[in-house]
């Protein structure tokens, strides 16, 4: 043990703490525009105007909300169980920008540049379960329990179509490789070759799986105001019910980071010639992510929410059979014509 | 000491630490949530020793699936902790008895144990030039294809066992049926009737 490895070591620890502020700061300023997006759009399809009083056209909703939020009192139910209800949305919160350390935004611009990306991602995804378990049972009441058995369940059960499709992607990419499965998708043939073509009936199951798993309309049943008030968060208020929010939004940004870079090409130009290519990468992938946004937020606007009994069949009945046949159908077909990913 | 040392330690501090909560915590729910930590903290060891594949596993099947039914279960118990210190005392001398005898068997074992000749050096990663997930599918699909598919066709049998014994069709249920439901048609939900004024229906 020399100084210079204590050393060396130190400045490995800072270097990736840097890149971990700088990555959070970005992503929590998008998460916080994003939010005011949300409900602009939802106000815009409803004829409405939307926040529109803080800043300019409303710009500064989101910072005056944080801080409305972080300057109320919180309170802790008498009956609650105390340490697990103020882990709860600790747990959502952390577990929903834990996820980030992988997600590559250009190329090699990774904090984390490891083998099974997709494998943390889905891991961290399917923890994401455990906030609202936690919180639902914690609060000692029986709306936040019936929502969190609810949400629980269907989280868990379209984590299982997502795996599918996951496993399509990596057949055609032969990687775990977040970075990796950008650069398959890197053909002449610019937008054509992004895996959205060749495997659209996946990614249009990933797409309203994703909803599900994050508990985005109109697959809300773990907070239908009409049956449940507000779900699994009944009994929050100030900062925790604040960080439930931000780990909801954050997940929502991780789901579509992930469509961008399993089905879109993550950060490479539509059209792979000049003046597509001179635009930085980082642009391209915050565009496919928004646009991704956009269609979320869309959905949220325009589709009724479902029954219960109709997201469980939709997940268990419809996208189980379609996906576990297309990991076939891609599996052969890639292994019939020769075309299998090396490994 | 290394940066990989202290994660050691730390991994394993809390593992143990946990599972030692799990059975000492008073709340069942309290004691799934340290069984918990305890996976997470094994899959950071795993981790540690570059098995990061089997550490994702652990995570996405044991914290992220089976972890989550041990805690519906567990919360929907109606769990009487009274009832449940009863007879600590009539219990303790079996329960202290077996402990002892697993103690003493465990010291033997370990004590006893040292390495087969060659067993050392094989002890390092099979394919150090592919990753993972490419050195487990290679054999795993290839040599061991056939474990693999009985291992598959037990946890069939079990699934399907389960789903006999659970599966009971009561009567006077209402059930959803989504073929009429989407069958129905305009005419056949709305009924347009014009109304007289002040006279009804």
């Amino acid at each position: 043990m020399t100084e210079t490895t204590w050393f060396d070591t130190l400045i490995q620890v800072l270097i990736i703490v840097a890149q971990s502020l700088a990555l959070l700061v970005g992503l929590l300023i998008v998460v916080a525009y994003v939010l005011l997006a949300d409900r602009k759009i939802w106000a815009a399809v409803q004829l409405r105007r939307g926040p529109n009083v803080v800043g300019p056209f409303g710009l500064f909703q989101s910072f005056a909300d944080l801080l409305k939020f972080v300057l109320k009192e919180p309170v802790i139910p008498d009956g609650a169980n105390k340490g697990v209800f103020l882990l709860a949305p600790f747990v959502t919160c952390l577990l929903a920008l834990a996820a980030w350390a992988v997600v590559p935004i250009d190329a090699g611009w990774v904090v984390a540049d490891i083998n099974v990306g997709v494998l943390y991602i889905f891991a961290i995804s399917s923890l994401g379960v455990y906030g609202t378990i936690m919180a639902g049972w914690a609060s000692n009441s029986k709306y936040p329990f019936l929502s969190a058995l609810r949400a629980a369940a269907q989280m868990v059960s379209y984590e299982v179509s997502i795996g599918f499709v996951i496993v399509t992607v990596l057949l055609c990419a032969g990687s775990l490789n977040l970075t990796a499965i950008v650069e398959a998708q890197n053909t002449p043939w610019g937008i054509l070759g992004w895996y959205w073509l060749p495997l659209f009936p996946m990614f249009v199951i990933f797409f309203i799986s994703a909803l599900a798993e994050t508990n985005r309309p109109p697959f809300d049943l773990g907070e239908a105001e009409s049956e449940l008030v507000a779900g699994f968060m009944v009994e929050y208020g100030s900062t925790p019910y604040m960080m439930f929010m931000l780990g909801e939004y954050v997940a929502i940004m991780t789901m579509c980071a992930l469509t961008a870079i399993l089905f879109m090409g993550g950060w490479l130009p539509p059209v792979p010639v000049a003046p597509f290519t001179w635009v930085p990468g980082i642009i391209w992938f915050l565009l496919k992510v928004l646009l991704v946004f956009f269609m979320f937020a869309m959905v949220k606007a325009m589709v009724p929410r479902y029954r219960y009994d109709q997201l469980m069949r939709l997940g268990w009945k419809v996208f189980l059979p379609i996906s576990l046949a297309m990991v076939v159908i891609v599996a052969s077909v890639l292994h019939f014509s020769g075309m299998a990913a090396g490994g | 000491m290394s940066l990989a040392a202290l994660f050691f330690y730390l991994f394993a501090g809390v593992a143990v630490a946990s599972a030692f909560m799990v059975i000492a915590s008073r709340n069942p729910v309290h004691s799934v949530l340290f069984l918990i930590l305890t996976f997470v903290n094994a899959s950071g060891l795993f981790i540690l020793i570059g098995a990061e594949y089997i550490a994702m596993l652990l995570i996405v099947v044991y914290v992220g699936a089976v972890a989550v039914l041990f805690l519906f279960v567990v919360m929907m118990l109606d769990v009487d902790f009274v009832e449940l210190r009863q007879g600590f005392l009539q219990y303790l001398p079996v329960g202290v008895l077996i402990g002892l005898v697993f103690l003493a068997e465990l010291v033997l074992v370990v004590g006893s144990w040292t390495f087969g000749a060659g067993v050392t050096g094989a002890v390092t990663s099979a394919a150090p030039e592919v990753s993972n997930a490419v050195a487990i599918g290679r054999v795993l699909y290839t040599d061991y294809v056939y474990f693999f598919q009985a291992a598959g066709f037990i946890l069939l049998v079990a699934m399907i066992g389960a789903i006999v014994l659970t599966l009971r069709h009561k009567e006077n249920v209402k059930r959803q049926s989504i073929p009429v439901q989407n069958a129905r048609t305009k005419a056949m939900a709305i009924d347009v009737v014009k109304v007289p004024s002040g006279k009804g229906l």
